[in-house]
């Protein structure tokens, strides 16, 4: 079983670090992990995208055009990847500032309004965590327990106290993502 | 109880060093190899082992700072990414010729020039030929992944010393900046006894030892290069390493290592799935390349496509391996861009099956 | 009485008034008549005897007419590509704490193509010595011009003598370098003269001494001549730089115990 996943926004929505709790929570199921980033300066406030693959067995390429599910958190992540999800697999979206909605029927799409629930929290810094919980929930590859341990691994040790939080915001997202579309409906 | 972490492979580069009980590293900032140093200055490794870190003035004095510390018999090394490595070519023909053990990492980005800070496999003739002047060899290593990183800190620098050779772990930047899970070995002692022919104080009774690369008598210089060849004649006898992958039946070969070879893996599958025999060769030493394998190999195959991130360099080894056995054809990518998997697949097929593609 | 002095005499140890240190090989030096290479290893070889550290010194030759100082002091050395002594050093003495650590350099190698090694070394101050041998000339290649190649002073590559308009001026590099808060003691010495043989040996023996101090870097810049390269007999070449490279690189201390010293 192998699930292939593209996590893409602006810089500082935290994709990085979602695709490396992610990275972990594989470890702690004991799969095979990759995070391959775009980097450079398309870092520093520009887009930004990391590939995470989670396999039962030895990964080939960590490197792919092709993904089971993309997590897109912006427009321009919108259009250039809604078209590189395989068929049958997922997308599932942050709404804000969204003018063009996905498309595709032959795919499922999920929309989690991270933004404006991580306002409503009060906290921005848990926007990935709401985006993480809304995939979690849409595609169980990961289970919760062990996305915790993988923070718990991949958080500094000074930042431990705000787990809790972490985890809040990853339940709250498994509440509020809803179904846009599934194949199965057409 | 040692556990998986997930790291990048620059980093993990930097604590397998920590742990191999290297001595010092000497290094200078470049994207997209920078995380090695700033990885050695947070762990702070003057607490954990006594390993000494300097940031260097530039390339140049690092390579140096180098050779004086591989001179007193130590383990050292240095980082870089291509443009930096180019710097320190004057100071890895010095080490070669004054036979010194020391690793060198290039996390290779694109060129030639500043060119982008993307991945590429565009130095390896720089890597493999010599680089800088003078007939002298690197023994080049070629990791494909984040334990590989790891791994070969340890393997370079035991081979840099059983060799007194310079050793250099050629990666790219997708393998430097991505993060996989690696499990390392256990702290080893750094030396306490060092070579016989290390600068470390004249002691009573013994010769006093030099380190130079410089002979000028031509008879003597010649003998001395002789003496290097029948060293890199050895390497190539003893320690060529690669793996073979789906190659029982394969009609066709894909030659590719670092993130290319990564990449072939999945082109590999892609073509078995349309019912194409394709198997993978990947080196593991670039120098010494696996030569034998191939020659071996090539009266059953169809035909051999090298990929690399580059214009085609190695394909040059693979053409001499095989001296016209096989028909061998290049494919890659350059300036940053990577090969998908089914444009390899597709490269494959053009140019040996439909033959729409002449390569 | 010298007349009625015989061999015998001569040899016998009560009679003995010189004799070349052990830290001195046998190797007869290839430098030429007159020249001050030999007399600058020759001061270097002795404060090591004297302070007996033979065993704990490290030297770094450069690239220079002084390349092969290898061959002529007995210590383990390292022969360094052109410039990059310092940089050597640096390595040496930080993974060596406890040993002592020199570089020795001439003109080309440590004011031209090494300056980022010098001044970068100087500035992080470490516990190294380094003794710069200045003679205003590339030596070794044919007598080329030099970073301290002075103001109309002609070479083979300033033929006409040097125009700091088209070809810059000459680098007072030690003044430079005093300037850093990581050089302990800067000093400018010469060694044509008996009497400023035995000033330059006395910074020689405290640019070592300064290293149990950890205090920074001690740069040792003698002036000297290239009779070969000058075009000129060696004692020529003496009066020359007399009269021509002092007035322009003025011997004695520059900074001493990490003060720089005022100008008279």
């Amino acid at each position: 079983m192998t699930e292939e996943i593209i996590i893409a926004g602006f810089g500082g929505q935290g994709v990085l670090s979602m695709g490396k709790i992610l990275a972990y929570s594989g470890i702690m199921q004991d799969q095979e992990v990759s995070w391959m980033p775009s980097y450079g300066p398309e870092m520093r406030g520009g887009t930004a995208n990391v590939t995470v693959i989670l396999s039962d067995e030895r990964i080939s390429s960590p490197i792919i055009n092709k993904f089971d599910t993309a997590i897109i958190l912006n427009q321009q992540s919108l259009d250039k990847f809604e078209s590189s999800v395989k068929p049958g697999g997922v997308l599932i979206y942050d709404g804000n500032g969204i003018t063009r909605h996905p498309e595709r029927t032959d795919i499922s799409i999920y929309r989690v309004d991270a933004a404006e629930e991580a306002a409503t929290m009060k906290s921005a810094k848990i926007f990935n965590m709401i985006v993480l919980g809304g995939y979690l929930k849409a595609k169980p590859m990961v289970k919760l327990e062990n996305v915790i341990k993988g923070l718990v691994k991949s958080l500094p040790e000074r930042h431990h106290a705000l787990i809790p939080l972490n985890e809040k915001a990853i339940k709250r997202g498994m509440e509020i993502v809803r179904t846009v579309h599934e194949p199965s409906l057409n | 109880m040692k556990e998986y972490v997930l790291m990048k492979g620059n980093e993990a580069i930097a604590e397998a060093a920590i742990l191999a009980g290297a001595d010092a590293y000497f290094g200078y900032p470049i994207t997209p190899q920078s995380e090695v140093l700033e990885y050695l200055m947070a762990e702070k490794p003057h607490e954990r082992t006594g390993m000494v870190v300097l940031q260097a003035e530039s390339e140049v004095a690092a390579i140096n700072m180098v050779y004086g510390g591989a001179g007193c018999g130590r383990k050292v090394f240095t980082s870089s990414s291509s443009p930096g490595i180019s710097l320190k070519q004057e100071g890895l023909s010095y080490i070669a010729g004054a036979e010194l053990p020391c690793l060198v990492v290039n996390v290779v980005r694109a060129g030639p020039g500043l060119g982008t800070i993307q991945t590429a496999q565009s130095d390896y003739f720089q890597s493999v030929k010599g680089g800088g002047h003078g007939d002298y060899r690197l023994i080049v290593l070629a990791p494909a992944s984040v334990q590989e990183m790891a791994d070969f800190v340890g393997l370079g620098f035991d081979l840099a010393f059983k060799y007194r050779n310079p050793a250099m772990i050629l990666t790219d930047g997708a393998l430097g900046q991505m993060m996989e899970k690696v499990m390392f070995s256990e702290q080893q002692p750094r030396m306490t006894e060092f070579p016989e022919w290390a600068t470390t104080g004249k002691s009573p009774g013994r010769e006093r030892n030099i380190i130079t690369s410089l002979d000028l008598d031509s008879a003597q210089q010649e003998k001395f290069n002789l003496k290097l060849q029948a060293k890199y004649r050895k390497m190539e006898e003893e320690e060529v390493r690669y793996e073979l992958i789906d190659c029982q039946d394969a009609e066709y070969l894909l030659v590719a290592y670092g993130t290319s070879a990564r990449i072939c893996q999945k082109s590999v599958q892609l073509a078995r799935e349309k019912g194409i025999k394709v198997g993978l060769l990947r080196p593991i030493t670039l120098f010494p390349f696996p030569k034998k394998p191939l020659k071996d190999m090539a009266p059953n195959l169809k035909g051999i496509l090298s990929v690399e991130m580059s214009a085609g360099q190695m394909v040059e080894d693979v053409l001499l391996a095989v001296n016209g056995r096989v028909r061998v054809e290049h494919f890659g990518r350059m300036g940053g861009m990577i090969p998908s998997p089914d444009e390899i697949t597709g490269a494959l097929e053009n140019i040996f099956i439909k033959g729409t593609d002449h390569g | 009485m010298a007349e009625n002095l015989k061999t015998q005499d001569i040899i016998k140890a009560e009679n003995l008034v010189y004799s070349k240190t052990p830290v001195l090989t046998d190797n007869v030096m290839h430098y030429c008549p007159g020249c001050g290479h030999g007399t600058a290893h020759r001061l270097i070889a002795e404060v090591i005897e004297e302070m007996d550290i033979q065993a704990d010194t490290i030297g770094i030759a450069p690239v220079g007419c002084s390349v092969l100082m290898y061959n002529y002091l007995d210590i383990d050395m390292q022969q360094a590509a052109h410039g990059r002594a310092p940089a050597i050093a640096t390595a040496v003495k930080r993974l060596m704490p406890a040993k002592y650590v020199f570089t020795y350099q001439g003109d080309g190698d440590l004011a031209a193509i090494g300056t980022a090694e010098t001044i970068h070394a100087c500035n992080r101050g470490e516990n190294i010595a380094i003794f710069f041998v200045n003679n205003g000339i590339y030596g070794m290649t044919g007598g080329q011009m030099a970073p301290t190649t002075l103001p109309n002073m002609k070479s083979s590559t300033s033929p006409y003598g040097r125009d700091v308009e088209l070809m810059g001026n000459p680098l007072k590099i030690t003044e430079l370098v005093a300037q850093l808060p990581g050089t302990w003691y800067v000093t400018r010495q010469a060694v044509h003269t008996p009497s400023a043989v035995r000033k330059a040996k006395k910074a020689v023996r405290r640019a070592f001494e300064n290293q149990k101090l950890k205090k920074g870097l001690s740069l040792i810049e003698i002036v000297s001549n290239c009779n070969s390269g000058w075009k000129m007999s060696p004692v020529q070449a003496n009066a020359w730089m007399e009269e021509n490279m002092l007035p322009f690189y003025p011997l004695g201390d520059i900074k001493l115990e990490g003060n720089l010293l005022a100008k008279e």
